[in-house]
């Protein structure tokens, strides 16, 4: 009996397989050094191009003149390439990934870490670096060793406090940054099956902060309802009996709310632990939480309220953004005192749009906390939307506890 | 073919974050990779890489997918890495950009002492002790004699 993993890549774990990839995307970070691996190569046109996406969403819109330059020359390139592409605004690859661009029993290859986000749909979805996605460019296909699986059955009812976010930050606390790596994780259990497609979006984007090549959901109803929204009929996924090198059991009822300690994703503590810590900056978005349901939460708490400190939110595509003008709660949010970026990464990579100062302290609820990485000498917390939004109000780190 | 070159020893997981800074990312000039590879985890050892091997703890290289990671420790001078576990995304980008990279157990690392390579033979030597290192699979052979992937598939 097979993994989904093993299912999809065809081949037991452990083996090397030749896959061809059925949806293959880059941003403008990763996609400059393709393109350049991609003339080295010497390819005079992509093998498969109506497959290939370049998104816009790590600099977005440029920050210097020195990276319009190069978007420019990789924007002309796509464009020569036949490739579909999504200019600054459009939002997150993950994101857009995600609507109704990945489906079901698919392959799908970005050119980023947090690739692995839309195995939530039941594909096998995985990051590489640059000149990997140059070739498969060139080939239309890929290698893959195919990974051992982790099982993470997941029981019971979230208390109303805790989300996704703490179910995935408990998760890498468990397992650790490397107790994943060259595996997959597949998320099972009636706890998983209550578990939106946003829900299951943000625990597949952080798989590779404990090192697995990806996280996946089997499709069921949910997932066909979301994709059918999209204009996709898909079939369900049935789980097998299969052997998986480590089974994870959690009950989803013992949660509460956590935070990742700087500067390890693996050093996972209870929220109530660093209550009261003073915060200079909250910052709400990401491919892990700026989905229209994390903005929705954020802004029934925020909702008639202050922030007492600097809360930046960006919405992770235009059509969250959309709606979330259409339903009002973008104005809710922008009332409550919070600056609203545009569509894409914010300051998750430490570029522009909120870059930490030294010796500030922030609360984020993006997928990483290395040491720098927001800002030089800043210490950032990772926690969920609804401690995001109570730590915005206060000024200083507290427990959603009671707020919900 | 052996390689030989003194030990830089730094920690485990390192992240991609920490050899090379998102800030210096927008470029595609290597030198500028090269000039500040590891500045957030120690400043002088961009200095120290050159003919160096560079020994590191477990997951060497998580998190970001940026294949500028191993082009900074490449053009930095270091002539392989090794570490008991690396992230499975730098793996791949080593080998692609034609960097060495060698899983195997047990090296104490020293600074300053000598580390001969046999890929051929698969081991590391250090300090009188000779460890075995865990092969590579044919494919990411190939791909490393040939210099990386694109010199690997202009050959094919």
């Amino acid at each position: 009996m097979s993994t989904l993993s093993e299912r999809i890549l065809g081949g037991s774990a452990g083996t090397y397989v030749d896959r061809e990839v059925d949806r293959a995307f880059a941003h403008d970070g990763t996609g400059v050094l393709a393109m350049e691996a991609f003339r080295r190569m010497g390819v005079p046109t992509p093998a498969r191009p109506e497959t290939v996406s370049i998104i816009y969403d790590h600099l977005a819109p440029a920050n210097t003149s020195q990276t319009a330059t190069l978007q420019k020359e990789l924007r002309e390139f796509a464009a020569a390439a036949g490739f579909a592409f999504t200019d600054v605004g459009g939002g997150i690859c993950h994101q857009l990934m995600s609507e109704g661009r990945v489906l079901p029993g698919e392959v799908v290859v970005g050119a980023d870490s947090h690739s692995c986000t839309t195995g939530a749909f039941g594909a096998f979805s995985t990051g590489v670096g640059a000149t990997d996605m140059a070739a498969i460019w060139a080939e239309g296909s890929t290698w893959f060793r195919v990974p051992d699986t982790i099982n993470i059955e997941l029981t019971g009812h979230l208390p109303a406090w805790c989300e996704a976010k703490d179910i995935v930050l408990t998760v890498t606390g468990r397992i650790g940054m490397d107790g994943g790596t060259y595996r997959a994780l597949e998320y099972t259990g009636d706890g998983a099956a209550a578990l939106s497609m946003a829900g299951r979006l943000t625990l597949c984007n952080m798989a590779v902060e404990c090192g697995a090549k990806t996280g996946l959901f089997y499709a069921d109803r949910t997932t066909q309802a979301y994709l059918a929204r999209y204009g996709h009929n898909v079939e369900r996924q049935e789980p097998e009996d299969a052997t998986y090198c480590r089974e994870l059991h959690i009950d989803l009822a013992d949660m509460e709310p956590v935070l990742s300690v700087p500067h390890r994703v693996d050093t996972v503590a209870p929220v109530t632990e660093y209550a009261g810590t003073p915060l200079d900056q909250v910052f709400v978005g990401t491919c892990t939480n700026g989905r229209y349901e994390d903005l929705e939460r954020f802004a029934r708490i925020v909702r008639g309220g202050q922030v007492a400190c600097r809360t930046i939110v960006v919405p992770a595509s235009r059509a969250i953004m959309q709606q979330a003008a259409e339903t009002g709660i973008l104005a809710e949010i922008i009332a409550a005192g919070c600056m609203v970026g545009p569509p894409g990464c914010g300051p998750c990579l430490g570029m522009h749009m909120g870059v930490l100062g030294e010796g500030e302290t922030a609360l984020s609820t993006a997928n990483r906390n290395f040491k720098n990485r927001m800002g030089v000498g800043a210490e950032y917390y990772l926690g969920s939307v609804a401690t995001a939004a109570v730590s915005a109000l206060s000024g200083e780190i507290t427990s959603p506890e009671g707020a919900l | 073919m052996t390689l030989s070159g003194p030990a830089v020893c730094i920690g485990k997981d390192i992240d991609t974050d920490l050899v090379i800074a998102g800030r210096y990312l927008r470029t595609k000039e290597t030198s500028v990779w090269a000039e500040h590879v590891f500045e957030d985890l120690d400043p002088t050892l961009a200095p120290r890489l050159k003919g160096a091997v560079l020994v590191a703890g477990n997951n060497m290289g998580c998190g970001s997918s940026r294949e500028q990671a191993p082009v900074a420790i490449r053009e930095a001078g270091a002539i392989a890495v090794i570490a008991p576990s690396f992230a499975r995304i730098f793996f791949r980008n080593a080998i692609n950009v034609g960097l060495p990279v060698i899983e195997c157990d047990g090296i104490t690392c020293h600074d300053g002492s000598m580390v001969t390579i046999s890929l051929e033979e698969g081991w590391v030597e250090t300090g009188g002790v000779r460890h075995p290192i865990r092969p590579l699979s044919d494919r990411m052979q190939d791909i490393l004699a040939a210099g990386g992937l694109v010199p690997y598939w202009r050959n094919r």
